[in-house]
């Protein structure tokens, strides 16, 4: 097997992509919610700020993340996956995606989530490295932290 | 020094690892274990066994006998005048830990300063900031230099003001892999009235360590990064200062009699030594220091410093690559970042090819701060490292760069 097929399970392209360029690595001007997150064992860390829609739905999300390929684009393609959903739906899909990193296996979902769960689904690799596992989780403490409104979270 | 020989001591390095032969560069975190120090403590165990310093059978003796002769042998390896200046602890964090508490605490007085270094690892940062917080000790850190060395003028001055009861220096960074001139800091550090203490974690590993010459006050290594086992800690002290100090944790083997109005201590270094001790760990310990002698620090202080300046020259040739430290005087760990990729994702690649090094912030934020970055790899080398799997390393890491360019 080539240098590129043995890592290819965990850094496809697109998680090498997102990583790369995130399409929302940044600082919103105006939001509602914000929450820090801290990876204290691999010194990772992420901020997010969210922005309501009028029906309470998450209307863009932004962060700043200070860490591997992995968990930048974690938090943007989580970011992407986010946008349009309410608060309960989020977490169903956090919940989801959760498991899915931790075992590989997509785990029973409503049919609303298919379309997010495939396009988190290349990330679902990181479950074979317990230690990296984190690194894509972070990013979701950290929303889940601001729509919680406990401002800090850690991948602990 | 027969590098071949010497890896066929180590069980554990025909392992493959997916489909890869091992390639273990991250001796700096906790080094593999030859078969005698495996064989010692699994033969203690089946023929051997039982609690030390207070059975009066047959097994008890044994064990005791064995058991303290890992104290003789620690104190012959650092050239201490006496056995008794040796204790025993679980770890460099519990030795750092015990002087903090029993010296700090116990023979500092308030108003007092500790020096450490801009190089430390937390376990040589935090008891000091905990023994400032709850004693009125001053804490002083002396900075580094560019090139990742003590900055000698900056430290002498921090203890001009005869304020520093102790300095506590690491004897060798185990980001930077600087050496620090540890005879020339005790000398400065009695100079001006101040203690020294050293963190040997590292240095232990690659040179000989002779507490006399140096005129180290206290000097803190650990069983596992020697070829030994986890779980012992050893920590050496001059005799004057264990006399002086009360003890730090309370119980069995640390006493000499126990009444409710009143207990007395044991004579030292057991008043340190509370509990039952890491006996297994101590007869594994022996063994591994009696295998490091055989082979001789000469010989291996020149076998890791040809493997740390081939590794230097290759990783330093590769485009993208940065090195941290670039001291005078240095050991066998070398630290470096890629600019293309986070440390986390080359630790991650490398791993895919069985090449095993540590990345992250390696328990030195604030030396992290100081060099400007979150993280770094780092590559450490040991005895059975071989220029070959250094040339494994820096062709991976060539190819990690072309697949995150």
């Amino acid at each position: 097997m080539s240098f590129a097929d043995d890592v290819r399970d965990l850094y496809q392209e697109v998680i090498l992509d997102h990583g790369r360029r995130p399409r929302h690595g940044k600082r919103l001007a105006a939001y509602d919610v914000t929450a820090k997150g801290d990876n204290p064992m691999c010194g990772d860390r992420v901020e997010v700020w969210v922005r309501f829609a009028s029906d309470g739905a998450i209307a863009e999300t932004g962060f700043e993340a200070r860490g591997c390929a992995i968990s930048v684009a974690s938090a943007d393609l989580m970011a992407e996956t986010v946008q349009g959903r309410g608060k309960a739906d989020t977490k169903a899909l956090f919940e989801a995606f959760r498991t899915m990193a931790r075992t590989g296996v997509c785990p029973d979902h409503d049919a609303g989530l298919d379309e997010p769960l495939e396009r988190l689904a290349p990330l679902s690799g990181v479950h074979e490295y317990p230690s990296r596992v984190k690194c894509a989780t972070l990013p979701w403490h950290a929303l889940d932290a601001a729509l919680e409104g406990t401002r800090e979270a850690s991948s602990e | 020094m027969n590098v071949d020989k010497i890896r066929q001591d180590f069980p554990i390095l025909s392992q493959t690892i997916r489909g890869k032969p091992l390639v273990f560069l991250d001796s700096a975190a906790s080094a593999q274990k030859p078969r005698v120090v495996i064989d010692a403590m699994r033969d203690a165990m089946e023929t051997q066994y039982a609690n030390v310093h207070r059975g009066l059978h047959w097994m008890s003796e044994r064990t005791t006998e064995a058991y303290e002769a890992c104290r003789d042998a620690a104190a012959a390896l650092m050239n201490a005048e006496s056995r008794e200046e040796i204790v025993f602890t679980g770890n460099i964090t519990g030795s750092l830990n015990l002087v903090a508490h029993s010296y700090g605490r116990g023979v500092m007085k308030p108003g007092q300063a500790v020096v450490i270094s801009a190089m430390e690892h937390h376990s040589n940062i935090v008891p000091w900031q905990m023994l400032r917080d709850s004693h009125g000790i001053e804490l002083r850190v002396a900075p580094i230099t560019d090139a990742g060395e003590l900055d000698m003028i900056a430290f002498e001055a921090l203890l001009a003001d005869g304020k520093v009861g102790l300095v506590s220096i690491t004897h060798m960074s185990n980001v930077l892999g600087t050496c620090t001139p540890a005879a020339r800091i005790a000398a400065l550090s009695h100079a001006y009235g101040a203690k020294v203490m050293f963190d040997g974690a590292q240095a232990i590993v690659h040179r000989a360590v002779d507490v006399r010459a140096m005129d180290a006050d206290f000097y803190a290594w650990t069983g596992h990064k020697l070829y030994g086992p986890t779980g012992i800690g050893v920590l050496y002290a001059k005799r004057e200062l264990l006399e002086q100090m009360p003890p730090f944790m309370g119980g069995g083997e640390m006493i000499s009699s126990v009444t409710y109005e009143k207990t007395t201590w044991a004579r030292v270094p057991h008043k340190f030594e509370a509990g039952t001790p890491a006996i297994l760990e101590g007869i594994g310990l022996k063994a591994a220091i009696d295998y490091v002698r055989a082979i001789g620090y000469d010989a291996m202080a020149e076998h890791e410093a040809a493997l740390t300046e081939h590794a230097l020259a290759r990783l330093g040739r590769i485009e993208g690559i940065r090195i941290f430290g670039q001291a005078q005087d240095r050991g066998g760990v070398v630290s470096f970042a890629l600019d293309k990729a986070h440390a986390h994702d080359v630790a991650t690649l490398l791993d895919r090819q069985g090449i095993a090094v540590r990345a992250g912030h390696h328990c030195a934020e604030p030396l992290m701060r100081r060099l400007g970055v979150d993280s770094t790899a780092r590559a450490s080398f040991g005895i059975y490292t071989t220029h070959a799997e250094i040339d494994a390393l820096a062709d991976t890491m060539t190819r990690v760069r072309e697949f995150f360019a």
